[in-house]
């Protein structure tokens, strides 16, 4: 298997050239998970007034809107930016160039990366004059919990972007309910023991729910969760594995039907 | 001796029941310009698609600079390059970001130098700057060219390459690739519904109807087998079903 930096970078650069055609894409990346910073920080703010436990912590729900918002926004740079290459019917020429399925998942990952760091990462920075919070007061451990929600968005973008390349753009609305389905249950602003507990079971096979949890034990009891950690990354290696998977085998089904040639608007 | 560029051997694409391209054989000389006719549906486009391997062959050998496609398409691609107005480049890219990122996906040394060259060849750099949406279709076609020649490609593989032009762009453009040829001694291979373009590009062609080949041969040895006085005239007797010497009037 030959990996080829100069066409990842080729790739990330195509991406990198549509985002910076427009200032409107680049201010849409920061705008929803700024507009949830403040919608968080408010609830924060007037239940700090009532409640104990968040007066205890201020930003819990910043932290964890922040978080959620690292998933979604992962996720959507994988999948939205794939379906700019069926928007523009460029999926023939792209794999009649010597460029590999495998360099387009790490291309897509990549570009993904910044957008994340570009919309969440201004949110974040809001957040401090805003309401006097730092999710980077989390220190080490929130890195580890970016990583794997970073991970998670993109197994679950790349499932997103094989279903789009199988059944075509009709599917495309799934890249934006897809996640909200597993929102639920991964414990974004509540514990997992919360749900019933037929449905613990579920949301403790989702990376994000560890994720959370993790969170929760830093800012409440100011401990480092290992065990949620391991989890998470055990079960990422399993979903990242089935979304690369799912992607590559939803690639080969396309050359047999000889979608490839034929796919866009 | 003449070196065999393209060798495709009992070539099989169904769909379900549908036999779109059915035990097609044929082979492609170094430095030749083969053109493949045939009406809507005669399996033109399914044979191109799977000679560029964007479509798997339900059964057959496709060969491409010695290499089977099937096991070894990447070691080709890089010497192959494609052009169809059916398959577009970003639209939202400037024609210079679309190809450099192409040049870059090819590998191609001095981008800057290559891009300029192609410019002035294909007199698209005026609207290098503008995104590739705003262009008009025969400006559309030369940037797209000017991507499928952007690694000096060995086999270049055209779908309608003149599709929807007016006569003077789409004279520009078979005179580009005739200077291509020329100085590359590249094996153009062609799917087109232009006849009069097939007479002056080709020295090979192979007509297909319902997947299957009915006919091979160079045009004027075509025309003086079927009687007729051009290839428009050949076309339209393949394309209704009548066998070389069997004329009507």
């Amino acid at each position: 298997m030959s990996l080829s930096v100069r066409r990842i970078g080729a790739m990330v650069l195509r991406y990198g050239y549509l985002l910076r055609s427009s200032w409107l894409r680049v201010l849409e990346l920061a705008y929803w998970p700024t507009v949830q910073v403040i919608l968080w920080g408010f609830i924060s703010q007037f239940f700090m007034t009532s409640s104990t436990l968040l007066s205890q912590v201020a930003g819990l729900l910043i932290a964890a809107a922040l978080l959620w918002d690292v998933l979604f926004r992962s996720q959507l740079g994988v999948s939205i930016v794939f379906f700019e290459e069926l928007y523009s019917r460029n999926l023939g020429h792209l794999f009649v160039s010597p460029l590999r399925p495998y360099e387009l998942i790490l291309a897509l990952m990549t570009i993904s990366l910044i957008r994340t760091l570009i919309g969440v990462g201004t949110a974040a920075l809001l957040a401090i004059p805003f309401y006097g919070y730092s999710v980077f007061s989390m220190g080490l451990p929130l890195l580890g919990f970016f990583a794997n929600l970073m991970v998670m968005g993109w197994a679950v973008g790349l499932m997103v972007a094989a279903l789009v390349l199988r059944y075509g753009l009709g599917a495309e609305s799934i890249a934006w309910i897809a996640i909200f389905a597993l929102a639920p249950i991964s414990g974004i602003y509540y514990p997992i023991a919360i749900l019933p507990p037929w449905l613990q079971p579920v949301a403790l096979a989702l990376p994000s729910s560890h994720v959370f949890e993790g969170m929760r034990a830093v800012l409440l009891e100011h401990a480092f969760r290992i065990d949620q950690m391991l989890y998470a990354v055990l079960l990422n290696g399993v979903y990242l594995a089935a979304g690369v998977g799912v992607f590559l085998f939803s690639f080969h089904v396309a050359r047999q039907r000889g979608l490839l040639f034929q796919m866009g608007e | 001796m003449t070196e065999t560029v393209i060798a495709v051997e009992d070539l099989h694409k169904n769909y379900g029941p549908v036999k779109a391209v059915d035990g097609i054989s044929f082979r492609v000389q170094r430095g030749a310009t083969c053109a493949l006719l045939g009406g809507n549906g005669a399996g033109k486009t399914t044979t191109i698609a799977m000679l560029l391997g964007l479509l798997l062959p339900t059964q057959g050998r496709i060969t491409i600079l010695g290499e089977d496609m099937l096991r070894h398409r990447y070691r080709v691609l890089p010497r192959l390059n494609f052009s169809s107005p059916y398959v577009d480049l970003p639209h939202r890219l400037t024609v210079a970001q679309n190809l450099t990122v192409y040049a870059r996906l090819y590998g191609v040394r001095r981008v800057r130098e290559r891009l300029q060259a192609l410019g002035r060849e294909l007199d698209i750099t005026a609207f290098f700057n503008r995104p590739y949406r705003n262009l008009s279709a025969g400006q559309k076609t030369r940037v797209a060219l000017a991507k499928a020649l952007l690694n000096e490609p060995e086999v270049l593989l055209l779908d309608e390459p003149t599709a929807s032009l007016d006569p003077d762009t789409a004279d520009r453009v078979r005179s580009t690739l005739q200077d291509y040829q020329a100085r590359s001694s590249a094996t153009l291979f062609l799917a087109s519904h232009n006849m009069s373009e097939v007479e002056r590009l080709c020295d090979q062609v192979i007509l297909m109807r319902s997947g299957r080949i009915v006919d091979t041969g160079a045009p004027r040895e075509l025309i003086r087998r079927y009687g007729r006085q051009d290839m428009e005239e050949v076309f339209l007797d393949i394309a209704r079903g009548l066998q070389s010497g069997e004329v009507t009037v």
